[in-house]
């Protein structure tokens, strides 16, 4: 209800707190090596660390280990995603399997991915398919439980309605069931998203697969600790940016749902 | 002669935005002696949520004054309770029926047992002492709206203030609903202001009635209603008298909706 | 007068509640058991070197950390790891509520957090290590400056989204700032927090993990990797075991107190329901 400038000027003010907040911390990140308060071989200046990214970001292999990071992130979100949603939408649907997987479900989903990292390098050894286990095996369980929420959320009025015409099963799945269902793939694609980078990373930082993990533990063995910091802050970013891009598409999805879950689903 | 409990005189709220000034009360003025059941109807939109809002002390108001007890009301003042429409958000849902009604008297500085004989008090009056322990959302809708009285109740309010309460309740809740309230009126001599858009409603609980204009709002009249005090659902509403008076209030409403109304004074 | 309209529940005959019980214990039991006994086949039939039989690995289980080693890593470990976990919650919610309740602060921090949150937490290790060295007291800070920021953020959003009529009605009673706060806004925030915590919690694990893979000389990871390293496969597995085991106590744990916390909450979903 509120008139568009009343919005405007409300974005506005945001945008500029926002904006100060962040210049802050730059002003404080800059001031404690200047200080002394940290030695500025611990903690390199805020400018320094800044021009170090834009130096990488002018670097061929920088992008290329992007590259690499972004690779296996996207392949491990797709096995994930296409598993999860095949496996949660049939174990969904069926309550006996339902019944019959739970206890399973709940005994594997707590397992941290990356106790299978050891697992993997045996098997895999340094290669993609490790990594991509323990991505898929992480990002699998967060769109899982969401498909089999979402499966299970159909209205059910809506559903009195579609038998009562006689809707078919088939009809039922794609005009009713899926669609419910969409928003809360949307959201475990959104969660998946952010669990699969940390795994990614985490992956080539443990394992020494190539990518930008690897390139921090490099900076790190070789002391070169600009560039371990100006690294972190190209994740951070990375993170950024696949969060609101998915946050996007979720918000996107929802928009004819009248949700009242968000993501509380606990 | 009783004395004057709340007077309202020559309140004025404009909202301001920025695409111009919405006016939504104009000049009303009126006074409520205590002990009185004192009912205000109105077109839609003609701000009665936010007269109550300005008297309850919620709102500031852009000009007039509103005083209980020879005092100026500046913020909530601590001798009135609120009843809103929407039950279901005004009812803490962590908090069983008792735990809502207690929540009020926490600060009041009353001993326990004479704490907890309030509250006994309160829900024996409202026909819900066999729920205390249950939770509102456990509660049909007429329950919860007698939950939020209970707690009014319990209060001990110089007076209370409703706001449309029983607008989202069913029509035979209502009736048990208005009963309930004509008998707090007469077994306690509770002051109520009771704002409602349903017409017999106003006239069937009220010994006033005070009628709005559309916005810019202003007291269109001041209707005193002459029915006996004690009136049940039946009878009183098959009175010619009650019809005479509906019918009057009926037509001062469709007038206020036409702009018709002539400004008093003008 | 009115009578009590929610539905009755007539207590079940007791060969009934028995014939549900038994239910329940085979569905709980029946797939595990076959893939379990899959697996021994499998292994019996066609032996892999990295996929011991199930029996092997419980032996290995037994005599690893059944005995002093799990004094010497286990615990510290998870030690650490409860510390952590609770560090970030007090933190979190503590810090979360401040800032939530005050709107300038808020829109101040709001996108310099987000930043933070998003940065994968491992990639803080070599950093905390850095500043802090190699000590318990930079595991624990790993573990808290990786894993605060769900229940952070969660924290001020639960916490500045209390709903406006609650509010308005806890004004008309003239309740307190410090009323609100304890009868109003926390127990409103709690759902959105306690999906903060539940992140904050797998995060700190994951931490944990990671962090005495990378950098440590004992701890659960550490062990893990060094059987792995030395092809004890059998024993590497019985930790990815106990690995795994602590993950369900975790969740476990979460669950009681998110029910406790939150009845009111499931009880209001299960009515909307229904």
């Amino acid at each position: 209800m509120a008139p568009t400038s009343t919005r405007m000027s409300t974005l506005a003010r945001k945008t500029a707190l926002g904006a100060i907040g962040i210049l802050g911390f730059l002003a404080l990140w800059q001031l404690v090596p200047t200080l002394g308060l940290v030695s500025p071989q611990f903690l390199p200046y805020a400018t320094d660390t800044l021009a170090r990214m834009f130096a990488e970001f002018r670097d061929l292999e920088f992008w290329r280990n992007v590259g690499r990071t972004m690779t296996a992130w996207f392949l491990g979100l797709l096995i994930a995603t296409v598993a999860a949603g095949i496996l949660g939408t049939i174990i969904g649907l069926v309550p006996f399997l339902r019944r019959a997987t739970h206890s399973t479900i709940e005994f594997l989903r707590p397992i941290p991915s990356v106790a299978l990292i050891p697992l993997a390098v045996l098997v895999y050894g340094i290669q993609l398919q490790a990594a991509l286990v323990i991505i898929v095996f992480a990002s699998f369980w967060q769109v899982f439980v969401q498909v089999l929420y979402g499966v299970a959320d159909v209205d059910a009025v809506a559903r009195d309605t579609a038998r009562s015409f006689g809707l078919s099963r088939g009809d039922r799945v794609r005009f009713l069931i899926l669609p419910t269902a969409l928003p809360y793939l949307m959201t475990g694609l959104r969660l998946a998203a952010a669990v699969a980078l940390i795994l990614a990373i985490t992956a080539e930082m443990v394992i020494g697969i190539p990518g930008l993990g690897r390139e921090i533990v490099f900076y790190q063995a070789s002391g070169d600790w600009v560039g371990v910091y100006s690294l972190v802050v190209v994740t951070g970013l990375l993170g950024l940016v696949i969060n609101m891009l998915f946050r996007v598409v979720e918000r996107k999805s929802l928009s004819w749902h009248q949700s009242i879950r968000g993501d509380e689903v606990l | 002669m009783p004395e004057t409990l709340l007077k309202v005189e020559h309140l004025k709220k404009v909202y301001e935005s920025a695409t111009g000034n919405v006016e939504a009360i104009g000049d009303i003025s009126f006074e409520m002696s205590a002990g009185e059941l004192v009912c205000i109807v109105g077109p839609s939109g003609c701000g009665k949520t936010t007269l109550l809002k300005c008297i309850a002390g919620l709102l500031r108001p852009t000009q007039g004054t509103v005083e209980l007890d020879g005092k100026r009301v500046t913020g909530p003042p601590p001798n009135m309770a609120l009843v809103f429409q929407e039950y279901g958000r005004s009812l803490y849902p962590w908090l069983t029926v008792r735990g809502n009604v207690e929540l009020p008297l926490r600060h009041k500085r009353l001993g326990k047992a004479e704490r907890d004989g309030l509250i006994d008090d309160a829900l024996a009056a409202v026909g819900l002492d066999h729920a205390a322990n249950s939770y509102p959302w456990q509660l049909s809708g007429g329950m919860q709206q007698r939950v939020a009285i209970a707690r009014a109740v319990a209060y001990q309010p110089e007076v209370l203030i409703m706001d449309e309460p029983f607008a989202a309740v069913d029509a035979q809740t209502r009736a048990d609903l208005e009963d309930l309230v004509r008998r707090l009126h007469l077994e306690r001599g509770m002051s109520i202001l009771f704002v409602t858009h349903d017409i017999d409603e106003s006239v069937y609980l009220g010994e006033r009635v005070v009628v709005l204009s559309k916005s810019p709002t202003w007291v269109q009249e001041d209707l005193v209603i002459d029915l006996a005090p004690e009136r049940d659902q039946i009878s009183t509403r098959a009175l010619p008298r009650f019809t005479e008076l509906r019918t009057h209030v009926y037509e001062q409403i469709q007038r206020a909706k036409r702009g018709e109304a002539v400004r008093p004074g003008s | 007068m009115t009578l009590y309209t929610s539905t009755v529940r007539v207590a079940p005959q007791r060969s009934q509640a028995w014939k549900r019980t038994r239910e329940s214990i085979l569905y709980a039991l029946g797939l595990p058991f076959v893939l379990l006994v899959l697996w021994g086949v499998w292994a019996t039939v066609a032996p892999a070197r990295f996929f011991p039989a199930p029996q092997v690995i419980l032996e290995a289980f037994i005599d690893t950390w059944v005995g002093p080693a799990f004094v010497t890593d286990v615990l510290p470990s998870l030690g650490r790891l409860a510390l952590g976990i609770l560090l970030s919650i007090a933190v979190g919610t503590v810090v979360g509520t401040l800032i939530g309740l005050n709107r300038w602060l808020r829109e101040l921090l709001e996108p310099l957090l987000e930043f933070f949150r998003a940065i994968p937490p491992p990639v803080l290790i070599p950093i905390v290590m850095l500043l802090m060295g190699i000590t318990d007291a930079m595991k624990v800070a790993v573990i808290v400056f990786g894993a605060l920021w769900p229940v952070l953020l969660n924290t001020i959003e639960g916490v500045r989204s209390t709903d406006s009529v609650m509010t308005e009605t806890a004004r008309s009673f003239a309740l307190t700032r410090g009323e609100r706060l304890r009868y109003l806004v926390l127990p409103s925030a709690t759902p959105r927090i306690m999906a903060g915590v539940r992140q904050t919690m797998s995060v700190a694990l994951i931490l944990m993990v990671i962090s005495e893979m990378f950098a440590s000389s004992s701890g659960l990871g550490y062990r893990i990797v060094y059987f792995q390293r030395n092809y004890q496969i059998a024993e590497m597995w019985s930790g990815i075991l106990l690995l795994g085991l602590i993950g369900v106590l975790l969740a476990t744990i979460f669950s009681i107190v998110e029910k406790r916390l939150l009845r009111w909450y499931h009880g209001i979903k299960e009515v909307e329901r229904a």
